[in-house]
């Protein structure tokens, strides 16, 4: 129970031990996958042989082929970076949208329209994929019939991966921004306007600095989703595969450890991005 | 009767601007697709093409115990995931919510979510290396005599259990914490002042103020287990028979979308069934649970 | 009267089937402290917001220095307000909330910097433009609300109940502030409270609002010794009700009787003929306590009463005690000598009051409001 009630001393310890092998369990693949990054062995697996940096920098001379060298894992980053830039550009920016239009407009069918954008949340992100698979062939088939245009884009490849992507990304950007838009004190907007600022100067000098720590949060939030989405992804990737439907490849073969360095190196971004977002004072 | 009213037109252009990208994004994307699927897994067979509608997708799943054994199998798997999960969980988010103080249980909370910042295909090769048979986790157990020779720890259905908890971990601690952090300890105080004992306080008081965070929690996380696709076909391999698999092969593999969209729409179906379930469950409405998240 | 900064003409407002504000009139002189006084939903808000331009009358017309603020939006009025949560702009410094009003006139920054900055100095917080506001005092905050207004120089300052947050002690304090900044800068003020003390020792003139309509505009004094309505009395300062019929009207001097056969005089204060309903008000401070019948001033009608409680309160000190015959509970003010310091609860006293200094009026209901 809480600390202000006596708690029997057995009780007090097992708590704490329960605590540190729960964060061991969670902690603990991750540990292994950075100890393997620079084992001097050809496959991810005990005993340890030596320290190498090899499955970084190897250039392939060795029969090793390191992360900085291995064009195609590099290729499948860059080809989850611009993914994410996309989806977080579109996520951020429909999500904004949408707070402001539940936030502050009314209209018919409101209700409706605020549990639609909560949905894409419960469909399972497989079901995503092949529905947004489905119906972009049936559109680009349309195209190409009846119109004699060939909308390249509609079929399986990055384009639809990023829309894919944002069809559930954008509810996690709503709802969030809007969150913080509830918080909002419209007082401080009428003070804005009897200091005799216009519309447009109360939104741009009081309304979106209030909003920017939602912003920036959604943004890093759907980057990161965006660069670890699998199952959504998978059902609509083309020719050139993102980090993680290469990586997945990869690990059915039964790959080298040069997976684990670029775990690793993820590891390091994603932990830079989180202390970045620490460190920002809140509001 | 906040701020002055603005001329109606303009406000109701301004309406309808915002609009625009929410019924883009929620026709496009969403309805539009969902309503193309469901015509696919009407189609007749994929011999006739304009055949009209059938049910003959949904038959087969019938027909074929393979199908809807997997269907079975990965429903019941999710369930009691979701359930080992909050089982799990629940102490951690007490102590974070209620017995850490201060800068330990923010840091406890950080720790608990550092791991899912970093993308399941990692996590899940931590696993395998861990558990295979020339493994971490075989080596050591032979190190220490329990085992003659190293055994193969992937590929059975406990390992899949335990990928699917781990992964599903952090949509139940968020949300159970942010509903314990909310209870006034002044609450559990009183009710122990009137007599009442640690579990009784558990039952009585702690367990009914949660019970929109568990909801919340065991919402998502069934649903995120029912449509996982890395951890079961990666830690079962071969003998994962996970639903969503079947979905990927007559999608991709097989090219059979009228099967892949039948079987896409059960999978939706039984999903949507425990959302309602679990909000008919605890009396709670869609929006105010998906709202906790 | 000097010229009017601000005038408002049958001024209406309805929300629904809700009358919020019930055509009200009233003028405000520049340079002068004018308070809206009333109970929570009496209008005064609606009011306020309507002169600010958040809200645009049903009818009637607001003038503001002499222009017709119809259809002005509330940006371009030469109104400022003190919010009552103050809103003050958490994301930005003490010295840019006071400059934001500047900047969206299209100042300059080192303008902008130095109006802030001797702005900051008059209100006592030079040096603090750096500051982030939730470093600042609830005091100083209250100071950096009226000058990001005052900073604009606008020919009124609307202040919407702004010390309501603030406790008690501060509350005092700001009171005077208040008053001398005002003196200071000679803006006219609008003020806007549902305390009466705050109405009384700040204001020139207050207005009483209750339902949408003004009771009585006046001095505080006026409102305190002749107040022009029952509510007036109740609602500003401490008073005895007592409501009875009068027995006998004699020019201006009213013989009510209660229910019980208590009987008292007091002055009229609007119509009111031999065996209407009315109520009559007498200020605590009004009536005289004694121990004997004697010590009373002569030519008074003495009453009895016993001891039922004393208040201690320094130089608010009252005894509350009970009317003999009716059993209705009165409140008397205790001189400062403290003669009265050892009163024992169920004491007979004697008390009595000069009629002159005890206002009657019609009974609510029937003899109307008061003036509008």
């Amino acid at each position: 129970m809480i600390p202000s009630l006596p708690r029997p001393p057995w009780l007090r310890a097992a708590t704490w031990i329960y605590v540190a092998a729960f964060v061991g369990f969670l902690f603990l693949p991750l540990i292994v996958v950075s100890v393997f990054a620079f084992n001097d062995a050809p496959y991810p697996a005990p005993p340890w042989h030596s320290f190498t940096l090899d499955w970084f920098v190897a250039d392939g001379s060795t029969s090793r082929l390191g992360l900085f060298h291995d064009s195609q894992l590099l290729e499948s980053i860059w080809t989850s970076c611009e993914v994410g830039v996309w989806v977080t550009l579109l996520s951020v920016s429909v999500g904004l949208a949408n707070a402001l239009l539940l936030g502050r407009h009314e209209f018919r069918g409101k209700q409706l329209l605020s549990v639609m954008m909560l949905v894409p949340l419960v469909i399972p992100g497989v079901i995503l994929g092949i529905s947004i698979l489905a119906f972009a062939s049936r559109i680009a088939q349309f195209g190409d019939d009846s119109l004699g245009l060939d909308l390249g884009f509609l079929r399986p490849g990055l384009p639809l991966v990023v829309l894919g992507q944002f069809s559930y990304i954008a509810t996690i950007a709503t709802l969030t921004i809007r969150a913080r838009l509830a918080r909002f004190d419209r007082t401080l907007e009428e003070a804005a306007l009897n200091l005799g600022a216009s519309r447009a100067a109360v939104f741009a000098t009081i309304l979106l600095p209030y909003l920017r720590p939602a912003l920036i949060g959604t943004a890093a939030v759907a980057f990161l989703l965006s660069f670890a989405d699998f199952n959504t992804t998978l059902m609509l990737v083309g020719g050139d595969p993102p980090l993680t439907v290469l990586m997945y490849g990869r690990m059915h073969q039964g790959a080298t450890p040069v997976l684990n360095a670029v775990s690793v190196f993820l590891m390091i971004a994603s932990a830079a991005l989180a202390l970045a977002m620490v460190r920002r004072p809140r509001d | 009767m906040t701020g002055r009213a603005r001329p109606a037109l303009s406000r109701r252009l301004g309406t309808w601007l915002l609009m625009a990208p929410a019924l883009s994004w929620i026709g496009l994307l969403i309805v539009l697709p969902h309503a193309e699927l469901a015509m696919l897994s009407l189609k007749a067979g994929s011999g006739a093409p304009q055949g009209g509608f059938s049910l003959a997708q949904y038959r087969t799943f019938f027909d074929e115990p393979e199908y809807w054994h997997t269907f079975v199998r990965t429903a019941w798997m999710s369930a009691l995931a979701t359930f080992l999960t909050l089982c799990f969980a629940f102490p951690v988010a007490w102590v974070i919510a209620k017995v850490a103080k201060g800068r330990a249980a923010a840091w406890l909370f950080l720790a608990c979510m550092i791991p899912f910042w970093i993308s399941e295909t990692v996590r899940t090769l931590g696993w395998m290396i861990l558990l295979r048979q020339s493994g971490v986790l075989p080596m050591l157990l032979t190190r220490i005599g329990l085992t003659a020779a190293p055994v193969e720890l992937l590929y059975h259905d406990s390992t899949i259990m335990i990928g699917l908890i781990y992964t599903s971990m952090l949509f139940m601690i968020v949300p159970l914490v942010s509903s314990l952090q909310s209870l006034d300890d002044a609450l559990i105080e009183a009710a122990y002042d009137l007599g009442a004992s640690g579990p009784t306080v558990l039952r009585t008081i702690v367990i009914p103020h949660a019970a929109p965070g568990m909801t919340a929690g065991c919402i998502i996380v069934f649903m995120l287990t029912l449509g996982n696709y890395i951890t079961p076909t990666l830690l079962g391999g071969k003998n994962s028979e996970w639903f969503t698999e079947q979905i990927y092969t007559q999608f991709i593999t097989r090219f059979n979308w009228g099967q892949g969209a039948a079987f896409g729409f059960l999978l939706l179906a039984l999903s949507t069934a425990m959302v309602l379930v679990g909000l008919r469950l605890s009396g709670q409405r869609f929006a105010d649970v998906m709202g906790r998240g | 009267m000097q010229q009017a900064d601000l005038t408002a003409t049958s001024v209406v407002k309805r929300f629904g089937d809700h009358l919020a504000v019930d055509s009200i009139s009233f003028e405000v002189a520049r340079g002068s402290f004018f308070s809206i006084l009333g109970p929570s939903g009496c209008g005064k808000t609606t009011l306020l917001r309507m002169i600010a331009g958040f809200l645009e009358p049903d009818q009637g017309e607001i003038a503001i220095g002499g222009l017709n603020m119809r259809a002005v939006p509330p940006n371009r009025r030469p109104v400022n307000m003190v919010f009552q949560q103050l809103a003050l702009f958490p994301m930005m410094s003490v010295g840019e909330n006071v400059a934001y009003g500047l900047a969206r006139r299209g100042a300059g920054r080192a303008e902008r910097a130095a109006k802030a900055a001797a702005m900051l100095e008059r209100v006592g917080l030079a040096g603090a433009a750096d500051k982030r506001v939730d470093q600042l005092s609830g005091g100083q905050r209250q100071r950096v609300a009226i000058a990001r207004s005052l900073v604009l120089e606008p020919t009124l300052l609307l202040l919407d109940e702004p010390l309501g947050a603030l406790d008690l002690k501060l509350r005092e304090h700001m009171k005077i502030e208040l008053k001398q900044l005002q003196a200071e800068f000679g803006t006219t003020f609008v003020y806007i409270t549902h305390d009466q003390s705050e109405a009384l020792v700040l204001s020139d003139r207050v207005g009483v609002m209750n339902r949408g309509r003004f009771e009585q505009i006046g001095s505080p004094q006026d409102l305190y010794y002749r107040p022009a309505s029952a509510f007036v009395a109740g609602f500003v300062g401490d008073n005895n009700r007592i409501e009875g019929r009068a027995v006998a009207v004699d020019g201006a001097t009213v013989t009510l009787e209660t229910a019980d056969g208590w009987r008292l005089h007091a002055r009229r204060e609007t119509a009111v003929a031999a065996g209407d309903a009315v109520e009559a008000f007498v200020r605590p401070e009004a009536a005289t306590l004694a121990r004997e019948r004697a010590q009373l001033p002569p030519g008074q009608s003495v009453h009895e009463g016993v001891v039922d409680s004393l208040l201690f309160d320094g130089a608010k000190s009252a005894v509350l005690l009970r009317e003999s015959r009716s059993r209705r509970e009165i409140r008397i003010a205790l001189p400062q000598t403290g003669q009265f310091a050892d009163l024992r609860h169920g004491e007979a006293v004697f008390f009595s009051f000069d009629p002159e200094r005890a206002t009657c009026f019609a009974a609510a209901g029937r003899g109307g409001n008061g003036r509008g």
